[in-house]
C-alpha cells in the first residue's frame, strides 16, 4: 500500500464515509459519557443532592434515547430513500395510542384491550406502518414538496382526530389517553407494576436497597434510570438494523432512489414498491418510538401538546444537525439535540440565578427594550432569560437557516454514505493493482433484488 | 424544463379509481344537500349563512394563498413561513390600529403589546374606520418589509439551491418568526376587536333572515379589491408579465433578458404584502389574535393552493373560497361532537386533491 498523505486521507475518508464500525462506536459512547459528565456537572453546580444530580442524567438519557429512535426511523425514510416526511408526529401518535388501546388495563378508562406488552409494542408498530401505507399511497407519486405536504396534513389529520369527542371512548379525545401499560422496568422491579401502592419484588427489593445505600431513596428514579438504559439498548438495535438495512442490496437501491430515481428506475428497479416499503418500515420505527416515548415513558398523552408537528421539526433538526443519510450521525444528532439544544436552555435561568446577578425582570418586550436607548442592556438580558422557552424555538429556527446555508451535509460533517458498496473513487485510483485490497468490505458478490 | 414522463401515470384522470370514488362521494353528498334543502331540514337561511361565513374566511385563504402560490410558482419552494408573514401582519396591524385607537387610555407600551381589553379600546370597522384602515396599510408594509429582510438574509444566498434546503430554511424560518412573536406578544388569545353592527339580510329575497356583519363586508371589500389589483399587476403591467414569465419557465425568461433578480423581489413584495393584509383581515373576522394565528392557518392556504394548482393565482383565489365554503358547509353533516372532525376532513380533501389532481383546477405548471 502506498503511504503517500493524500492515499492515508482516502483511507481514512473512505473509512469514514463507509462507516468504519469501531470508530462510529468509540465516537457514540465518547459523546454519551460526554454528556453524562456535563449533565453530572450541571446537576452538581446548581448543589442538588445525589439524588437530584441522577434525576438530571436519567432525564436527559431517556430524552437522548428516544430522539435517537425516532430520528433513526426518519433518516430510513429521509436520509436514505430521500422522502421527505414531516408527519413524524403523526406516526408517533399512532404508535403511542396503539400500545395504549392494545395493552391498556381493560378495567380503566378509556379502556384497553389487556393483552401482554410485547404484542401491544409489534401491534403499535404495525398499526403505524398500516398508517404509512395508507399515507405513502397519495403521497409517493408526488414531488417531495407535495410529499411534504400530505404528510404535514395527514399528521394533524391524526392528531386532531384523536382529539375529536366521537371517538372519546376510546381515545380520551381531549381528556388525553393515560391508561397506558407499566413498563417493563417497573414490571421487573414491581410485584403488581400496575398498582402505585404496590410492594417492589425480590428483584426490586435489591436493586433499590443498592441505591438506597448511594443516597438515592427515591423508587420511581431507579425504574426510569432502569428504562432509559433500557432504550439505549434498543436503540442499539434499531441502529444495527438501519444499518444493515442501508448495507443491503435494498438499502443501496434506496441510495440510488435518493441520488437519482430515473437512474434507479431506469436499472430496473420498480422504484415505487421500494419507497412504499421504506416508508412503512421507517413508519413502523416512528410508532415505536411513540409507544416507548410518549406511551411507556410519559404513560400520558394529550393530542393538544403532544404530538403537535412541532415534534417532527425537532426530529428533523436533529437529524440535519448530525447529517443526514448516516445512522452514526443520526443517533449523535438526536443526542446533541435532545441534551444541548432541547435540555441544557431549560436550566440556564437556574444557572444564571446563581451567579447573584438581581436581573431585572421587565414585564413586557417594550419595557426590555426601551432601556437599550439609554445605554442598558440589563432588562433585555433579564427578558431573554425569563423567556428562555421562547429564546429556544428562536436560536432552534435560526440554527437551522444556518445549517442549510452553510452546512447542508450536517453540524458534524459530511457523512453520507455512498450508494454503492465500495467507494468508486478508491477503485478508481487503484486500477491496475491487485484488486483484493479493498475486497474485505465489498458486499458486491450479494445479488441485487 | 424537461417534463418528465413521470407525470403520465401521476395525474391521469380517468384511470385514476381514486378520482371516481372521490367524484362519487361528491355527487352524493350535493344528492343529500338537495334532500335536506326539500325536506326542509336544513332552512335556507342556514345554508345561506355557511356560504356567506364559508366565502369570507375562503377570500382570506385566498389572499394569503396568492402570495404562497407565486412564491412557490418563481422560486419553486413551498414556504412554510408563510403562515408567519400572515401573522406579523396580524400583530403589526393591530398594533397599530391599538395606537391610533386608543389614544390616551393605556401606555403607548401596552396599547403596541394589545394589554388592555378590547372593550376599551373599540376597535372595529364602525366605531374606528380610521384604526382599522391604518392598521391594515401599516400590517401590510411590515410583512413586505418583513419578507425583503429575511430574502436578503436567509433565501438569496440559497438561490439556486434544491426546494427541499429552501423548504427546510424556511421551517426555520416560520420558528424564529414565531417565537419572536410569542417572546414579544405572550403566549395568550387575546380578543382586540369591539362588537359591530350586524345586519339580517335575506327576507327580501326569499332566502330567510341570516346576520352579515360589517367586518364580513370590510373583509370582502378589501380582499375583492387586492385580488383585482393583484389581476391588473399580473395582466397589464410588464412586471406582471415577468413573473408569470418567470413561473412558466425560468431560463426560459433569464435568456429573454428579463431582470430575474427583480422580479423575485416583486414577487416577496407582492406575496408578502397579500399575507399582511390577510393576516390583518382574518383577526377582524375571528375577533382574537394570538402568536400561532399563521401556522394554524398554513395547512388551509395549502389546501387552497393545491387545489387552485400552484402557480394558479386565480386558482388560489378560487381555491381559496371553495375550501372556506367546504369547511363551513361541512357543519351540514358534520353535527354536534361530529363537529370536532372538520378540520381532519378539510385536510384529509388536501390529501384527496393530490390523489385525484395534484395540479389543481387551473394547474398548468408542471406537477412532477
Amino acid at each position: 500500500m502506498s503511504n503517500s498523505p493524500r492515499e492515508r486521507l482516502s483511507v481514512l475518508r473512505t473509512r469514514f464515509s463507509q462507516g468504519g464500525g469501531v470508530n462510529d462506536a468509540a465516537l457514540l459512547l465518547v459523546t454519551m459519557l460526554a454528556l453524562w459528565v456535563l449533565f453530572a456537572a450541571v446537576g452538581m453546580y446548581l448543589q442538588y443532592d445525589t439524588a437530584g444530580v441522577l434525576g438530571t442524567v436519567v432525564n436527559m438519557t431517556f430524552l437522548v434515547a428516544v430522539y435517537a429512535l425516532a430520528v433513526l426511523a426518519l433518516n430510513l425514510q429521509w436520509g436514505y430513500a430521500g422522502l421527505f416526511n414531516i408527519g413524524v408526529a403523526g406516526f408517533m401518535a399512532v404508535g403511542a395510542y396503539s400500545v395504549g388501546i392494545l395493552s391498556g388495563d381493560p378495567g380503566g378508562t378509556p379502556a384497553g384491550f389487556g393483552l401482554p406488552l410485547p404484542i401491544g409494542i409489534l401491534g403499535a408498530m404495525l398499526i403505524a406502518a398500516l398508517v404509512g401505507l395508507v399515507a405513502a399511497f397519495p403521497a409517493l407519486r408526488l414531488r417531495a414538496d407535495y410529499l411534504a405536504i400530505a404528510t404535514v396534513a395527514m399528521s394533524e389529520i391524526i392528531r386532531t382526530t384523536l382529539l375529536a369527542r366521537p371517538f372519546a371512548e376510546i381515545t380520551g379525545a381531549g381528556q388525553g389517553f393515560r391508561n397506558f401499560p407499566s413498563n417493563p422496568a417497573r414490571t421487573l422491579y414491581y410485584e403488581n407494576p400496575g398498582d402505585v401502592t404496590s410492594e417492589p419484588n425480590a428483584i426490586g427489593e435489591a436493586v433499590f436497597g443498592v441505591f438506597e445505600s448511594l443516597g438515592v431513596a427515591r423508587t420511581n428514579l431507579v425504574v426510569d434510570l432502569t428504562y432509559a438504559l433500557l432504550l439505549l439498548v434498543i436503540v442499539g438495535i434499531v441502529y444495527v438494523l438501519s444499518r444493515r438495512t442501508g448495507n443491503s442490496p435494498f438499502g443501496r437501491v434506496l441510495k440510488a432512489i435518493r441520488e437519482d430515481e430515473l437512474v434507479a428506475e431506469s436499472l430496473g428497479k420498480d422504484t415505487r414498491l421500494f419507497k412504499i416499503k421504506i416508508f412503512m418500515l421507517g413508519c413502523a420505527l416512528m410508532g415505536l418510538a411513540g409507544a416507548l416515548w410518549q406511551g411507556l415513558g410519559n404513560q400520558s398523552v394529550n393530542p393538544t401538546t403532544n404530538f403537535l408537528p412541532v415534534l417532527t421539526f425537532y426530529i428533523f433538526i436533529a437529524l440535519i444537525v448530525g447529517g443526514s443519510g448516516s445512522n452514526t450521525g443520526s443517533v449523535l444528532g438526536g443526542a446533541v439535540f435532545a441534551a444541548l439544544l432541547f435540555l441544557l436552555p431549560t436550566y440556564i435561568s437556574n444557572i444564571v440565578s446563581t451567579f447573584n446577578l438581581t436581573l431585572p425582570r421587565p414585564n413586557s418586550a417594550v419595557e426590555a427594550v426601551t432601556p437599550l436607548f439609554s445605554a442598558d442592556p440589563m432588562p433585555l438580558v433579564g427578558f431573554v432569560v425569563a423567556n428562555i422557552d421562547s429564546m429556544r424555538f428562536i436560536i432552534i429556527g435560526v440554527l437551522l437557516v444556518w445549517l442549510m446555508q452553510n452546512r447542508p451535509d450536517g453540524l458534524l460533517g459530511h457523512r453520507k454514505e455512498v450508494a454503492s458498496s465500495v467507494d468508486l473513487m478508491q477503485r478508481d485510483r487503484k486500477r491496475g493493482q491487485t484488486a483484493a485490497t479493498d475486497g474485505g468490505r465489498s458486499q458486491g458478490g450479494e445479488s441485487d433484488e | 424544463m424537461a417534463v418528465s414522463d413521470r407525470t403520465s401515470w401521476g395525474g391521469r384522470f380517468l384511470d385514476n379509481p381514486a378520482a371516481f370514488v372521490a367524484g362519487a362521494v361528491a355527487v352524493l353528498l350535493l344528492l343529500d344537500l338537495v334532500r335536506r334543502l326539500v325536506t326542509g331540514a336544513l332552512g335556507p337561511a342556514t345554508l345561506m349563512t355557511y356560504l356567506w361565513t364559508g366565502l369570507v374566511i375562503g377570500l382570506i385563504y385566498g389572499l394569503a394563498g396568492i402570495g404562497l402560490s407565486l412564491t412557490y410558482s418563481i422560486l419553486n419552494f413551498a414556504n412554510f413561513a408563510h403562515g408567519e408573514y400572515v401573522s406579523v401582519g396580524a400583530f403589526s396591524g393591530w398594533s397599530t390600529a391599538y395606537i391610533v385607537a386608543g389614544g390616551s387610555i393605556a401606555t403607548l407600551g401596552d396599547l403596541f403589546l394589545l394589554r388592555p381589553p378590547a372593550g376599551r379600546v373599540g376597535v372595529s370597522i364602525t366605531s374606528a374606520p380610521l384604526a382599522v384602515v391604518v392598521g391594515l396599510v401599516v400590517g401590510v408594509v411590515v410583512t413586505v418589509a418583513m419578507a425583503l429582510v429575511l430574502d436578503r438574509i436567509v433565501y438569496r444566498p440559497m438561490r439556486g439551491a434544491e426546494g427541499i434546503s429552501l423548504l427546510i430554511a424556511s421551517i426555520g424560518v416560520a420558528f424564529a418568526v414565531r417565537y419572536l412573536l410569542a417572546l414579544v406578544y405572550g403566549t395568550g388569545r387575546p380578543g382586540v376587536t369591539a362588537g359591530t353592527r350586524r345586519f339580517f339580510v335575506g327576507d327580501t329575497l326569499g332566502l330567510g333572515r341570516f346576520i352579515v356583519d360589517s367586518h364580513q363586508i370590510a373583509i370582502i371589500v378589501a380582499s375583492l379589491g387586492l385580488m383585482l389589483g393583484v389581476h391588473l399587476l399580473l395582466t397589464r403591467t410588464k412586471l406582471g408579465k415577468s413573473m408569470r414569465a418567470m413561473a412558466d419557465n425560468e431560463d426560459l425568461a433569464r435568456v429573454t433578458g428579463i431582470p430575474t433578480e427583480r422580479v423575485i423581489r416583486s414577487t416577496w413584495i407582492l406575496g408578502g404584502g397579500l399575507a399582511g393584509a390577510a393576516g390583518f383581515l382574518v383577526v377582524l373576522t375571528q375577533g382574537t389574535i394570538a402568536y400561532n394565528i399563521g401556522w394554524l392557518l398554513l395547512l388551509l392556504i395549502f389546501a387552497a393552493v393545491i387545489l387552485g394548482g400552484i402557480g394558479s393565482v386565480y386558482g388560489a383565489m378560487v381555491g381559496g373560497v371553495v375550501i372556506g365554503i367546504a369547511q363551513q358547509a361541512s357543519s351540514i353533516w358534520l353535527r354536534g361532537p361530529w363537529s370536532d372532525m372538520t378540520l381532519p376532513v378539510t385536510f384529509a380533501l388536501l390529501i384527496v386533491i393530490l390523489l385525484v389532481r395534484p395540479q389543481g383546477i387551473y394547474g398548468g405548471v408542471e406537477t412532477t
